[in-house]
């Protein structure tokens, strides 16, 4: 085993753990990846980041605020969105001081486009409220923030992947990770620990999530007795490419394309009257599983049709490119003049590691925060996304929350109240322990097997329509799977570069992270934006205007803990568009 | 349709030499070649070691010689390969197993260009401006993905590793032909050294293997312009 100590250990080279990174430059930081930081998937964003610049026409952060929390379904915390809302002009700014190639109007200002859910004047219409770079933004982010840490000399540990978290006496103390070129355990003694590791998507089959998004940290720090929040909203983006998962953004619809079913009709005219292939995600996505119900999916099918073809070659040439070129090279059609199968795609966790406003991750319903441990972006639930996560809303949350992370650390490290903790005892055993298990067996069953299980089952019974039927079955297939998961084995014994242990230890995060998603879905008696319950049909907020915090117990058993949702500015109201 | 896929195979903790292996894998023509060796690597020899991430073309993890050309195993669909692969490990780099290269000397390079907007003018309270026209000229090299397909297909860098190769100066064109940047001179004393732009023989391999289309060539020769102009 090696150690190393730092200030601060960062797990993550996404958008989250690159802008914290960046403000702790002064200190002695690392940032771990299990990839490439260039790898990461906030380089998949497409369509923007949503700043009100007002740039283009009106618009204001109030506006932005009402959009986000009516966006979640009012379960979104008000105090943080508005931090979000308030601070998220000022960081697009700095973004293109540190050189960010947005696109520009004809007097060079950033260009801003329409978005869903983005609406001027507390949902009037829509509003150019998204900062884009063609529909590569995300790529540009990614790239302009590594570019930035570079500048600043940050130290990188790439392809380490982070298996265990060191909590020692109530505080965390750093991190344990397996070094995949060696198959050497690496112990991270840190004073603070920011998880920035991403979303979990490949618990599903049709994801537009990378393979490396399989949440070990975040499976981590649930083993290690912390609670995980909201995890029963896991949002499904309704123009995921046809049986592929890959997405084609939303920036599509911004920019005029339309859902069209078997009949041929624009069918959100009727169940969206004002914001129409602009409204929300979850809703889009109910609206074309309603459609493929009622028999109106493409020849019967389970899928419609995305309509680009009044936009124009230039449109398409100019402002998408690259989802034009993912429509030609993996379906083989030229939206120029095809129709383009799409359908409902997991996305995005809006559950995750609970947090407050400083990142800082808290352990209960009265907000306790633990000592060193942070977390941001999609792996944390701080909660801005509430029910059902806005269209560029994950790209300001882990500028703003990343950022945020960084100045909470710096003043946790000024403040100096403790040196430097060292976790004793052998930190890795545990590690050690379980990979052991894995590399000892000679015979047993498939990790790939498990997986495709786990992926179908979570794709048939927990996705954008759910009951109480489907969910027991879930649960009870888990059940099943996890204790195949007990006698896996693997082909690859050896040290260096061995993928096959860890896409079996990636296998083991993901059966806890679907078993907290399922007993989540089972636990909230109501629908709400990314929940919906075909048993439950109508939002409660009598019952569930709260928070939902899952502890795992022993194998199998679950408790609850709820925590209110602050509501400040809008109350309320019956959410329709 | 059964597609034959042969492996070029490296393990150091077992093998001497690089040898080949063949896997017969079903396939439909629609599937990716990351499909295919996905295949291989979950139902019928999990010790193949490869990278990949996001699967369609955008995080440049998997970067891999298919069939003779440098291509992404998740932007190629069988139909256009055909029922025989030919899967290898990139060029010019060391073999770490499998299909897996050392990427730190590719990343060392990289950074060697200072791949950063130098601008010390105190920002102005909103964004700079920046026309459309002097967006666009640089737009083309904004696209890079930093797989190292156009570098481990250059001839030059496989005869010398010291050239820094065409990605490093696809990512310097990206910021020399930034309006708002001011650090070609900075730029330009790493590019015109002997490792530098100059090693450049036009070769074109580089556009070719390009998965992102970026004219790494054309930009190439943009750089060589730019440092003679200033030095002339």
């Amino acid at each position: 085993m090696t150690e190393h100590a730092f200030d601060a250990v960062i797990v993550g080279a996404g958008g989250a753990g690159l802008r914290a990174a960046i403000e702790l430059a002064g200190l002695k930081v690392a940032v771990i990846s299990k990839l490439y930081p260039t790898r990461s998937h906030t380089g998949a964003a497409q369509g923007g980041i949503a700043a009100p610049l007002g740039n283009m026409e009106e618009d204001n952060w109030e506006w932005y605020l009402f959009d986000t929390v009516k966006g979640g379904d009012y379960l979104v915390d008000q105090d943080a969105a508005e931090v979000m809302c308030r601070e998220s002009v000022e960081i697009v700014y700095e973004l293109e001081h540190w050189g960010l190639p947005f696109d520009r109007t004809p007097d060079g200002l950033i260009s801003q486009r329409r978005f869903g859910g983005h609406t001027r004047n507390f949902g009037e219409g829509p509003v150019r409220r998204a900062c884009h770079s063609a529909d590569r933004t995300g790529h540009m982010i990614l790239q302009t923030l590594y570019q930035q840490c570079i500048k600043h000399d940050i130290t990188f540990f790439n392809e380490y992947q982070v298996l265990d978290l060191l909590i020692e006496d109530g505080v965390c103390a750093g991190v344990v990770a397996y070094h995949i070129d060696s198959g050497e355990l690496h112990t991270f003694h840190a004073r603070a620990v920011l998880l920035a590791v991403g979303g979990f998507g490949r618990i599903y089959k049709i994801t537009s999530n990378a393979h490396a998004l399989t949440g070990e940290a975040v499976a981590a720090a649930w083993r290690g007795g912390l609670p995980l929040m909201d995890m029963e909203f896991f949002q499904f983006h309704p123009t995921g490419i046809y049986r592929l998962g890959v997405l084609l953004s939303e920036a599509a619809r911004g920019e005029g394309a339309v859902f069209v079913n078997d009949k041929g009709e624009r069918f959100m005219e009727r169940y969206s009257p004002t914001l129409k292939d602009l409204a929300p995600r979850d809703i889009c996505s109910r609206c074309i599983y309603q459609e493929v119900r009622e028999g109106r999916g493409i020849g019967g099918k389970d899928y419609v049709h995305l309509d680009f073809r009044h936009l124009g070659a230039e449109v398409l040439d100019k402002k998408l490119p690259d989802i034009t070129e993912f429509v030609r090279v993996y379906q083989g059609l030229d939206p120029v003049k095809d129709l383009v199968p799409i359908q409902p795609t997991a996305h995005y966790a809006m559950g995750g590691i609970p947090t407050n406003i400083d990142a800082q991750v808290i352990t209960d319903g009265r907000n306790t925060p633990l000592p060193g441990l942070y977390a941001a972006g999609e792996c944390a639930c701080v909660s801005v996304h509430g029910a059902n996560r806005l269209g560029t809303n994950s790209l300001m949350d882990i500028l703003i929350f990343g950022r945020r992370a960084g100045r909470h650390i710096a003043r946790y490290m000024q403040r100096g109240e403790r040196g430097p903790v060292r976790a004793n005892h052998n930190p890795d055993s545990d590690v050690n322990e379980r990979i052991g298990r894995v590399m000892a067996r000679s015979a047993g069953e498939s990790v790939a097997r498990i997986r495709d299980g786990l992926q179908q089952t979570m794709t048939d019974k927990v996705g954008v329509f759910r009951t109480e039927t489907g969910l027991r079955d879930a649960q009870a297939e888990l059940r099943t799977l996890k204790e195949r998961y007990a006698r896996i084995k693997i082909d690859d014994h050896g040290r260096r570069f061995n993928t096959d242990l860890l896409e079996a230890l990636e296998l083991g995060a993901l059966l806890d992270l679907a078993d907290a998603t399922i007993a989540s879905c089972l636990h909230r008696t109501e629908s709400r934006g990314g929940h919906y319950r075909e048993d439950f049909p109508k939002r409660d907020d009598a019952n569930w205007l709260k928070h939902t915090l899952i502890y795992r117990q022993e194998e199998g058993n679950h408790t609850f803990q709820h925590r209110p949702v602050v509501v400040t500015r809008f109350q309320p109201k019956e959410r329709t568009y | 349709m059964q597609v034959r896929f042969r492996v070029k195979r490296f393990n150091p903790e077992r093998d001497r030499a690089p040898h080949w292996e063949e896997y017969d894998v079903p396939m439909e023509p629609t599937d990716r070649v990351l499909d295919g060796l996905h295949h291989v690597k979950w139902y019928i020899d999990g010790t193949l070691a490869l990278r990949r991430s996001c699967a369609h073309g955008v995080c440049g993890s998997d970067a891999m010689l298919i069939n003779g050309r440098n291509q992404l195993a998740c932007k190629l669909l069988m139909k256009a390969v055909g029922r025989k692969v030919t899967v290898e490990p990139l060029r010019g780099m060391r073999v770490i197993k499998d299909l897996v290269v050392d990427m730190e000397p590719f990343f060392e390079k990289y950074r060697s260009i200072l791949p950063y907007l130098i601008n010390d003018d105190p920002p102005p309270d909103r964004e700079r401006l920046q026309s459309p026209e002097d967006r666009a000229r640089y737009d083309d090299t904004t696209k890079c993905i930093l797989c190292a397909a156009c570098t481990t297909s250059c001839p030059i860098y496989w005869a010398d590793a010291e050239y820094v190769g065409p990605a490093a100066i696809v990512n310097a064109h990206r910021f020399i032909f930034d309006s708002r940047d001011q650090g070609a001179a900075q730029r330009a004393e790493v590019l015109a050294e002997r490792s530098g732009v100059f090693r450049c023989k036009t070769t074109f391999n580089c556009t070719d293997a390009c998965p992102r289309g970026i004219e790494v060539t054309r930009a190439i020769q943009e750089v060589k312009q730019a440092l003679l102009l200033k030095r002339a």
